[in-house]
């Protein structure tokens, strides 16, 4: 695996720069890199990103050049995609998955003019700017329809890689749907990666057999879809796309990235030479999160009642992490009507009071 | 923990289900091993069967056709690999790794128009009768066309290779292909039709995940099974009733994993994901593996 993914980039890498090194005068296109983890059709994660850089570049025109590189494993390989891209003049690179963060870190230190922009993680520097979306508010708009429509009061989830992130989303749909459905249990399985359809269709099966009825998913295919689709009466939500081909049934729902925004923000102010490191963590309110159409197999009232949660999240007046809570010991995590800062978010590491299993290490 | 969430017919069921691409996968390249030839491009060939796969069934309508699609991708490639290998005499190791990242390349180009769309329904056989048997049929008689395809393909491989004089001369190649040359056999024609034995089935079994498990089209869909099918040939000691048992431990573990974490487990998850692994490599080391064919990997060329 390793190694055919190592002669794949490598050998990319080593073409780019023997072609691309040459293009560097002053009023050629501005070179924007994105680094995906995963390939640009994977219908999830990677897809949107791809599609919000070319939302970018059709907003520029002429003025930028798109360079990419999908499939990029998180590791040492990403130090050398990232090099080779500083190398071939792009001056502003997107790296868009948690495992690049060291990577974009190590490489960054070394190409002081290049600015680095990278998704889901939480190092900065001068060059290093990150960003995220503030997911768990989409987050709570699924467990609430989740509690809603379970009959068994069984809520699969297929969670991907265990960081902050993923299980920030485990406890805010957990509470949603607990708050509408106090007999409601969540399930939870690790699958250790972002995009595996096989392993993803496996746990999808899995949770279904052992009665749940309504899957979440943290991962990045429509396998968990098909196969609900297949056991029946099951609903699932898309995940990153809107995955709308599996609406009405089995998809109520979805969380849609937008990046699109912000990605023309961050390249004019690089084009303005206004750029900074920032800290960005946006939501509902900003954009950056999109509720998918909740579909007719979701009774009307409540429809209107996870549309009510989702307008009053994107307006302010809830946050989904409001007190009182627990967390899983039964220590208190937050005092009635407290709501959790971002610190506490960013490094979220224990689920809350009433979830069962342990978080991986 | 909750055990009793687990119903035990349901997890059989899916493990037969689960099992079915790294066994097909798996068969095919225990032929062509035993006839001397190493074919590291197990994953390429099985990718490419998953993207024509989807190609064949969704332009024809039709999953079977799917599937026979997918076998003459695999197999096409690997007449690639045949050419290369037996005619040109190039390294095997070397070629085969090339073949799986041609493959994926391959595959991520044909299947470009085809991402998201989904495959024509491949329908369950309800065996008459034994389906309705109380805990067999439940378990055993209610898959589709390609799990007992698999089974099937099992059987004959080892009736071929044990009880048939083809299959004799196909295993004397392997194990000295000097010796059989001497003894007047096409070791060359032999050879390609063991690679391209193996190409389809590949082919088929990357086609079922892509047709039957997932089932939809994403690039690098395999991710690595075909890796793991070359494991379980060489732990199987290149028996085909021993690489039965490996595909369905593995496939058996893989789906009893997910399954207690379901059910909340008090085993970290970690060694939970290591398990089947873990289980097959035990289990078939345990077994005592086989010799390997003598002429494994090695280039055979007439002159000397």
């Amino acid at each position: 695996m390793k190694r055919r993914t190592l002669l794949k980039t490598g050998a990319t890498a080593a073409f780019a720069a023997a072609v691309g090194a040459p293009l560097r005068a002053q009023d050629a296109p501005m070179k924007v890199g994105f680094v995906y983890v995963g390939p640009i059709n994977d219908g999830g994660w990677t897809q949107h990103h791809h599609h919000s850089a070319k939302e970018m570049v059709d907003h520029f025109g002429d003025q930028v050049e798109l360079v990419y590189q999908e499939s990029v494993p998180e590791g040492p390989d990403a130090e050398r995609v990232l090099t080779q891209m500083c190398l071939q003049g792009c001056k502003l690179i997107f790296t868009t998955s948690f495992g690049f963060m060291d990577p974009t870190v190590n490489v960054a230190a070394q190409f002081p003019d290049v600015m680095f922009e990278h998704a889901t993680g939480y190092k900065t520097a001068p060059n290093v700017s990150v960003y995220s979306a503030r997911f768990y508010e989409g987050r709570a708009v699924q467990g609430n329809l989740a509690g809603h429509m379970t009959r068994s009061n069984r809520v699969g989830y297929i969670a991907s890689v265990p960081i902050p992130e993923v299980v920030r989303g485990i406890n805010s749909a957990f509470i949603h749907a607990r708050e509408v459905n106090p007999d409601v249990e969540f399930k939870i399985i690790w699958i250790f990666e972002w995009l595996n359809p096989a392993k993803e269709a496996d746990a999808a099966q899995a949770l279904i057999e052992q009665g749940c009825d309504v899957v979440l998913q943290h991962t990045d295919s429509t396998a968990p879809h098909a196969a609900a689709q297949e056991a029946g009466d099951v609903y699932t939500f898309g995940q990153a796309s809107d995955m709308a081909e599996f609406a009405p049934k089995p998809r109520i729902s979805s969380i849609i990235d937008n990046w699109a925004p912000y990605y023309i923000d961050r390249v004019q102010a690089v084009m303005d030479g206004t750029w900074e490191s920032v800290n960005t963590w946006q939501g509902i309110g900003d954009g950056m999160v999109g509720i998918g159409e909740i579909s007719s197999a979701v009774p009307d009232d409540v429809k209107a009642e996870a549309e009510a949660l989702r307008d009053s999240i994107a307006a302010g007046e809830y946050h989904p992490f409001t007190g009182p809570l627990s967390k899983q010991d039964g220590t208190q995590f937050l005092a009635e009507g407290e709501t959790a800062d971002d610190e506490t978010l960013v490094g979220m590491n224990f689920y809350v009071e009433g979830i069962e299993g342990e978080i991986p290490s | 923990m909750d055990l009793t969430a687990i119903d035990p017919l349901l997890l059989l069921a899916s493990l037969m289900v689960a099992s079915t691409p790294i066994l097909l996968a798996a068969l095919g390249e225990l032929v062509v091993e035993r006839a001397g030839v190493l074919n590291l491009g197990v994953e390429g060939m099985m990718i490419t069967g998953a993207a024509c796969g989807i190609i064949f069934s969704t332009l024809t309508g039709n999953a079977w056709l799917g599937f026979a699609g997918a076998a003459l991708g695999g197999l096409l490639l690997s007449f690639l690999f045949a050419v290369l290998t037996q005619l040109l005499l190039s390294n095997q190791v070397a070629t085969g790794l090339a073949l799986t990242l041609f493959g994926l390349g391959l595959s991520a180009l044909l299947g470009q128009g085809f991402a998201g769309t989904r495959p024509p329904a491949f329908p369950k056989l309800d065996i008459p009768l034994l389906s309705n048997l109380p805990v067999m049929g439940q378990i055993a008689f209610r898959h589709d066309g390609m799990v007992y395809l698999g089974l099937g393909l099992v059987a004959a491989v080892w009736y071929f290779l044990t009880r048939t004089r083809a299959g004799l001369v196909l295993r004397a190649v392997g194990e000295n292909h000097d010796a059989a040359h001497a003894l007047g056999y096409p070791v060359v024609l032999i050879r390609f039709g063991a690679i391209m034995f193996g190409g389809a089935c590949a082919g088929l079994g990357g086609a079922y995940i892509s047709l039957v498990r997932v089932p939809q089209w994403t690039e690098g869909m395999t991710a690595g099974a075909g890796w793991i099918a070359l494991a379980i040939v060489v732990f199987a000691g290149w028996k085909p009733g021993r690489l039965l048992l490996g595909a369905y431990l593995f496939g058996g573990v893989t789906v009893l994993q997910l399954n207690l974490q379901a059910a909340g487990l008090a085993i970290p998850v970690e060694y939970l994901s290591m398990s089947p692994y873990v289980a097959t490599i035990i289990v078939l080391v345990v077994l005592a593996a086989g010799r390997k064919p003598g002429s494994l990997g090695q280039t055979f060329h007439a002159s000397r």
